[in-house]
């Protein structure tokens, strides 16, 4: 690419102006007497981004149209329509629910592809089993993880447990399998024990295919953790967005898809920089993979 | 996948005489002189009619090796020298302890070869460095898994980067260095363990040219302190003779034999690229080639067919 880095970010700068300005011309110009993109359903780009600024500005979460819902409120006597929670206070909680479904799902998948790696019967016997898993769409899951553990925030790590494990799990199995059959004679020559090859060559060789799909992986926990809030929970991001499209609320779906974006970019970011740290040894463009 | 066979003194000439009728390659067999004799009671390492089988996949057997006598003196520089295929680095693999013979044993430092061969380095032909780790912890790390402090191994291992030329190279990952760098971070992490034997698989192979022969003259450079017994695989006839002391020739696989022995009497110490050009390399070449070119071309005939 011989393209400057200026004149990338002005064109980059350019998509975002021309989806955004059709959107807004769709909606809120009438071309011939005719909305394109009627508000609502589509609401306007300027209505989104004043909506996520008031939320955030004002602390409460009120993607519900929160005049109304204090209005029923008051009706049906509940003090708090909108529970309490801030917009940072449903983040964390996404939040949390993703780091959970994270850590245990890689822990889980981490001890259970080394074991299997090495355990050829093992891995013969309940290949199968693991395939048919990793086959079923992880979604289906959902009903019966609330059913189980109730509409708290263990039914959504559950579900990001699902999807988190099976990619570490597949990626540390390949990892251990792959090891270099050299690297691995070397290491034997040079006098390791089982347990030292396990700490300098098997578990190195591993985290490093973990890490390629770091990416991939995190993603997926904040997946299941915002699939199973929308599906049934009292908090968080999916929950918000759930609320505003049962109101009819365009503007607060839009607001809501427009925070989790951000959110998940800058948890992105943060992957990349832990990355970064910990695989200095590979070859950059084996690096930049996943 | 190798036959677990339990070794039998009978079986190995056995064994050898099949393997080599069922092949249809019966030629006499050449002794130019019994090493076995020859080197008795000083040898580093001692191969006994050792048989090498693979088991194919569709059932039946690969004999890549037949019956092998061969001993390593005790500060000798051994080159095995053969064409492609001929089982050299599966005897190597053999003598590390990475593979038991079909029949025959192994012998280091006078007891019999069970399990690897720690007395031993290995210096392979591809990257077998650990990627994951920094030129001086690879080279540290023989060291640390021996128990030597960390502190310790990798002051030590600083020095050995120094005496293979890679100082400033320290903290430098694999792939940061180039192929023959690489290489002398490999010799450093073989040779600081101050293995009594020293086993290379045509080590300097992915080189070019001109490392290959600086390769040569470092190697020669730092096996002259201590002289340990080197059994040095390769398929560059000019290498094996710049560098050894006795150039064994093995047959063309299958059931790879040794065909030849040749006692390289050039002095030391020796510069592996000067050495090249003195009339008694010409002669040496010339005697050794005669014989290896015909094996070159029947494994190059097996291959094409």
């Amino acid at each position: 690419m011989s393209v400057g880095r200026a004149k990338l970010l002005v064109l980059q700068a350019l998509v975002a102006v021309v989806v955004i300005g059709a959107w807004h011309v769709g909606s809120s110009v009438p071309i011939g007497g005719v909305y394109f993109l009627p508000k609502f359903f589509f609401s306007t780009p300027a209505d989104v981004g004043l909506r996520v600024w008031t939320l955030f500005a004002d602390g409460t979460a009120k993607i519900v149209g929160c005049k109304e819902a204090i209005e029923i409120g008051r009706l049906l006597s509940i003090s708090d329509p909108c529970f309490g929670k801030t917009i940072w206070q449903h983040l964390l909680i996404t939040l949390t629910e993703g780091v959970l479904a994270f850590v245990i799902g890689a822990v889980a998948g981490i001890a259970l592809g080394f074991w299997l790696a090495r355990h050829a019967l093992m891995s013969a016997i309940f290949d199968p089993y693991i395939k048919m898993l990793n086959a079923l769409p992880r979604v289906v899951l959902a009903p019966i993880f609330m059913l189980w553990l109730g509409l708290g925030i263990w039914s959504k790590v559950a579900l990001g447990v699902t999807l988190v494990f099976f990619i570490v799990f597949f990626n540390v199995y390949q990892g251990v399998k792959e090891v270099s059959p050299t690297v691995l004679a070397n290491a034997r020559m040079l006098g390791m024990s089982e347990r030292q090859l396990f700490q300098h060559v098997y578990w190195p060789s591993a985290l490093s295919w973990m890490f390629s799909s770091l990416h991939t992986s995190v993603g997926f926990a904040i997946i299941g953790a915002v699939v199973g809030e929308y599906l049934g929970s009292a908090a968080g991001l999916g929950y918000l967005i759930n609320q505003a499209e049962g109101t009819f609320d365009t503007t607060g779906v839009f607001a809501g898809m427009v925070i989790l974006a951000v959110f998940v970019l800058i948890i992105d970011g943060l992957v990349t920089l832990v990355e970064r740290r910990l695989l200095v040894w590979r070859p950059p463009s084996a690096a930049g993979q996943g | 996948m190798v036959q677990v066979v339990v070794p039998d003194a009978g079986a190995p000439v056995l064994d050898a005489v099949f393997v080599v009728a069922d092949c249809m390659r019966m030629r006499p067999l050449q002794e130019p002189r019994s090493q076995a004799a020859t080197h008795a009671g000083t040898a580093a390492m001692r191969f006994r009619g050792v048989t090498i089988e693979f088991a194919l996949p569709r059932g039946g057997h690969y004999p890549a090796v037949a019956a092998t006598d061969l001993a390593v003196g005790g500060n000798e520089f051994v080159a095995i020298v053969g064409p492609t295929g001929c089982g050299k680095s599966t005897l190597l693999n053999v003598a590390a302890g990475l593979l038991a013979p079909t029949s025959g044993a192994i012998e280091v430092l006078g007891a019999p070869l069970a399990g690897l061969n720690l007395s031993a380095g290995y210096l392979f032909q591809q990257d077998a460095v650990m990627p994951w780790k920094t030129a001086r912890d690879n080279v540290a790390i023989g060291l640390e898994v021996a128990g030597i402090t960390r502190a310790e191994a990798l002051a030590r291992a600083q020095a050995w980067l120094k005496r293979v030329g890679l100082a400033a190279f320290g903290e430098r990952y694999p792939h940061q260095l180039s192929g023959g760098q690489r290489k002398r971070v490999g010799l450093a992490q073989v040779l600081i363990r101050d293995p009594k034997i020293l086993l290379m698989d045509e080590p300097f192979g992915p080189l070019d040219a001109q490392t290959r022969q600086i390769m040569g003259n470092l190697l020669l450079e730092l096996w002259a302190g201590d002289r340990k017994a080197v059994l040095f695989v390769t398929h560059d006839l000019e290498e094996a003779i710049a560098l050894a002391d006795r150039v064994i020739i093995m047959s063309a696989g299958p059931a790879a034999r040794v065909i030849g022995d040749y006692t390289i009497d050039l002095g030391r110490p020796r510069d592996a690229q000067e050495v090249r050009l003195l009339p008694r390399f010409h002669e040496l070449h010339k005697a050794i080639w005669g014989q290896l070119r015909a094996e070159v071309l029947k494994a190059y005939a097996e291959e094409v067919a």
